[in-house]
């Protein structure tokens, strides 16, 4: 049961703090979310810029880069994934443990970019792993990647604990991993994990021209 | 036909010590310290290396093939991501290849702009190259939020002149994109001025520092025939001692104009890496204090070169210049279309990373990520 | 810098059984390139690396083109008899000259700080003999560079120590440089598809479309 804020603040002045367990939990979740130290392409770059003393990810509790996806709870996907490479990103998403986030950095992470006409060129990491906030840019600025991790942790701060809706830490059912694709003669095989990437849904217009 | 013998280079080989084991490690492609996705896969007696292979094409993606289907200008935006602190001096290659192509002038105003603009890119990058080969160190932090300071100076005059921080996408053939923002070359000149006292700074954190000394000297050390004959080119090179500078040999674009000297190593060991980079930066301040001295007035693009359909007569051409990490080429065929029938982008990175093996082989398994920082290579051009 | 008339007579002088030729370059840059027969590439490449004139001991591209088969029509006269008159029709005759997959090394020289030379190597055709010497033991720049022309154009460099694919993976089997290579169909959907793309997209969306209808005929 939440508090009502404007009884929060009145007992807050007389020096009473009230918060519900759910608050405190989801408080100390979403301040101290450690990205992975894990660069693919140019938005690494920015990335790094992030983290500098200019733009200062540490103030969003976030400047600790763990090196082990073992330590960490948020993966930047910062660039191109390419089918060579989808397959070590994909083991490094299972390698993480719960509460894991992913933020999907960049046009090339979300659905392949400049590079989508490329052979070797994944079109979007959404297709094996799920992603948290997608940001547009090529690359993002600095400021957001600020904006999206600000959006996770606004997204953190909602979670239930309990029903529908609780993180998937909490849900002994949710899938902890996901199938790493392998490198195929001409692709990867699967192409695509169909569990996290449904079929789209035929556009009627696209079916009508071929008559 | 048969041929005498001749001389070859090849990685040295050593055996191993005692008849233990040997340790294969596979260092990346996710790994802390190397500069993206890259693998060397190592093999180790103790601590010693034995054998070294590095495995690439994590981040292959495709550029010669995408742009072989698009037209020529449609391939400048991608030559920012080859190698992606140098955006201005990628566009520049790419510009010398296709004028060289089609005979394009370029006026005197967008030269000076190209210079000025390749040697702001020459001293952010080497900035940057110190603060990670520092970071490589152990040293983690500091050196690199230095550099980062200055290049985010730089990347603010860049974003200024051409919408983008990183992606400059600014020369065209014959010439620049847009003209000059009011007031840009007072601010350029500031920064300018503030860069001396930077690299002093740097100079006085590190070049005396007894641990870097320790670390890097006849540490990766490469010997200037090799060097030669592996192709290597840039700082590199230059710190093996072999006096080879395209800005001198070739004399593109109007650095015949500026007064610099070209330093060189004499070990070819990291710490005469850093050291050339170092004296690079000054000379970089340099040029750029006597390029902004007289940048004349005029157009900035020749105003009757085609932009759109543009079409160079059958034929091929390779030109090149001296980027930050060393001899960026372009190789265009035109059979005559509107797109290149080959698009060949020769990589400094990848190249530069041959001997590789040759300076691992022998060493501690902690020095491997050093000489590896060392080089200075970026990824995207490694695989492109 | 000697021009590639004069080291073409250098290579004859020095090398008089090597069958090298000289191939004008009609663009402005005026970079012609010799033209050496495969099985005299190594002599003539150590000749130019070790020329004390020449001295080219820094290979600085390596790069393969893929020219696809060339289908060149030509007009030609002829008589024939056509209901007892004879008649000069006129007809088109085709040629196919058959394709050829091509290493192109650029050569300078660091010690007289000239170039660039260019040296080419032609295989004698696209499928299966395209082999040809590899340039390794005497520039090693070419290492990496001439794996790479074997990885994404499937040129095997005779002589290469260490060929193997570098950028695409191992169970890899194309040549996606090759002009005739067809991308794997991993199109999902384009937000906005035009020429080519639209194409692919539509085929793509055809394809899908059949696999429901199975799909759904065999529920």
């Amino acid at each position: 049961m939440a508090v009502e804020p404007d009884l929060k603040i009145e007992l807050g002045k007389q020096g009473v703090f009230v918060t519900t367990l759910n608050e405190l939990y989801n408080w100390g979740r979403r301040n101290s979310v450690w990205p992975m130290q894990f660069g693919l392409a140019c938005c690494a770059i920015e990335m790094i810029a992030t983290t500098m003393a200019r733009y200062d990810l540490a103030r969003f509790g976030a400047e600790v880069f763990r090196p082990s996806p073992r330590q960490a709870d948020l993966m930047i996907i910062s660039g191109t994934v390419t089918k060579k490479m989808a397959p070590q990103v994909v083991r490094l998403y299972n390698q993480m443990a719960e509460p894991r986030y992913v933020i999907a950095m960049g046009a090339c992470a979300i659905s392949g970019g400049p590079f989508k006409q490329g052979y070797n060129v994944l079109k979007g990491i959404d297709r094996y792993i799920p992603v948290d906030v997608h940001i547009p840019g090529c690359p993002p600025r600095p400021e957001a990647l600020i904006h999206a991790f600000m959006t996770l942790q606004k997204r953190i701060e909602e979670q239930p604990l309990t029903g529908e809706n609780r993180p998937r830490h909490l849900d002994a059912d949710a899938q902890g991993l996901f199938p790493v694709p392998e490198p195929g003669a001409h692709d990867l095989v699967p192409p695509v994990n169909r569990l996290v990437w449904p079929l789209p849904a035929p556009k009627p217009d696209a079916t009508e021209k071929q008559g | 036909m048969s041929t005498a013998a001749f001389k070859s280079y090849r990685p040295p080989v050593i055996e191993p010590s005692n008849e233990g084991e040997l340790l294969e490690v596979a260092m990346g492609p996710h790994h802390p310290s190397t500069h993206g996705v890259f693998r060397m896969d190592v093999a180790l007696d103790g601590e010693i290396v034995i054998k070294l292979k590095p495995v690439f094409g994590y981040l292959h993606r495709n550029h010669e093939k995408i742009a072989e289907k698009a037209s020529y200008l449609a391939s400048m935006p991608y030559t920012d991501r080859l190698d992606y602190f140098c955006s201005m001096t990628n566009n520049w290659a790419y510009a010398i290849a296709v004028e060289k192509l089609a005979g394009i002038e370029v006026p005197e105003r967008a030269q000076y702009i190209r210079v000025i603009t390749a040697e702001l890119t020459r001293i952010q990058n080497h900035a940057s190259a110190i603060g990670f080969l520092l970071q490589e160190m152990g040293a983690s932090g500091t050196p690199l939020m230095y550099a980062f300071r200055e290049r985010e100076k730089i990347l603010d005059i860049f974003e200024e002149l051409s919408g983008s921080r990183m992606m400059c996408n600014y020369m065209r053939f014959g010439g620049c994109r847009v003209e000059l923002p009011k007031d840009w070359l007072e601010k350029v000149a500031a920064i300018v001025d503030g860069l001396p006292r930077f690299i002093d700074e740097i100079e006085a954190l590190l070049t005396g520092n007894e641990i870097l000394m320790a670390r890097t000297q006849g540490v990766g050390v490469l010997k200037p025939d090799l060097a030669v004959n592996a192709g290597i080119t840039g700082p590199m090179l230059r710190a093996t001692g072999v006096n080879y500078d395209i800005r001198k040999v070739d004399r593109y674009g109007i650095y015949d104009r500026f007064e610099f000297r070209v330093p060189l190593g004499d070990h070819g060991d990291i710490y005469d890496r850093y050291m050339v980079r170092v004296l690079e930066m000054r000379e970089s301040v340099g040029i750029l204090r006597q390029a902004l001295k007289d940048v004349p007035a005029g157009p900035i693009v020749d105003p009757k070169q085609k932009v759109r359909g543009f079409r160079p007569k059958p034929g091929e051409a390779y030109g090149r210049i001296e980027g930050p990490k060393g001899e960026l080429g372009f190789y265009l065929i035109s059979d005559g279309s509107g797109n290149p029938y080959r698009y060949r982008v020769r990589p400094p990175s990848l190249i530069n990373l041959t001997v590789l093996e040759d300076m691992c082989i022998g060493q501690n398994v902690a020095d491997v990520v050093l000489t590896f920082g060392s080089v200075d290579i970026v990824l995207g051009e490694v695989d492109r | 810098m000697k021009t590639a008339e004069e080291i073409l007579a250098a290579i004859k002088t020095a090398l008089p059984e090597a069958k090298v030729e000289l191939v004008q370059n009609p663009s402005v840059s005026g970079q012609h390139s010799l033209v050496v027969a495969p099985e005299d590439g190594l002599a003539v490449a150590v000749f130019l690396r070790d020329d004390s004139e020449l001295a080219l001991d820094f290979c600085s591209n390596a790069t393969g083109v893929d020219w696809l088969d060339k289908e060149t029509t030509e007009k030609v006269k002829a008589t024939e008899v056509v209901d007892g008159e004879e008649k000069v029709i006129e007809k088109t005759v085709k040629h196919i000259q058959p394709g050829y997959l091509e290493s192109v090394y650029h050569l300078y020289s660091m010690r007289q700080k000239h170039g660039p030379v260019i040296f080419r190597m032609r295989t004698a055709n696209r499928t299966d003999q395209v082999e040809l010497p590899s340039m390794t033991p005497v520039w090693r720049s070419c290492e990496f560079q001439e794996r790479e022309i074997f990885d994404l154009f499937g040129i095997v460099f005779k002589g290469h120590p260490d060929l193997r694919r570098i950028l695409m993976w191992d169970e890899f089997e194309d040549h996606p440089m090759r002009r005739d290579y067809v991308d794997p169909d991993d199109y999902e959907y384009e937000p906005t598809p035009h020429d080519e793309v639209l194409k692919r997209a539509q085929e793509h969306q055809a394809q899908q479309n059949e696999a429901k209808q199975a799909a759904e005929v065999t529920q």
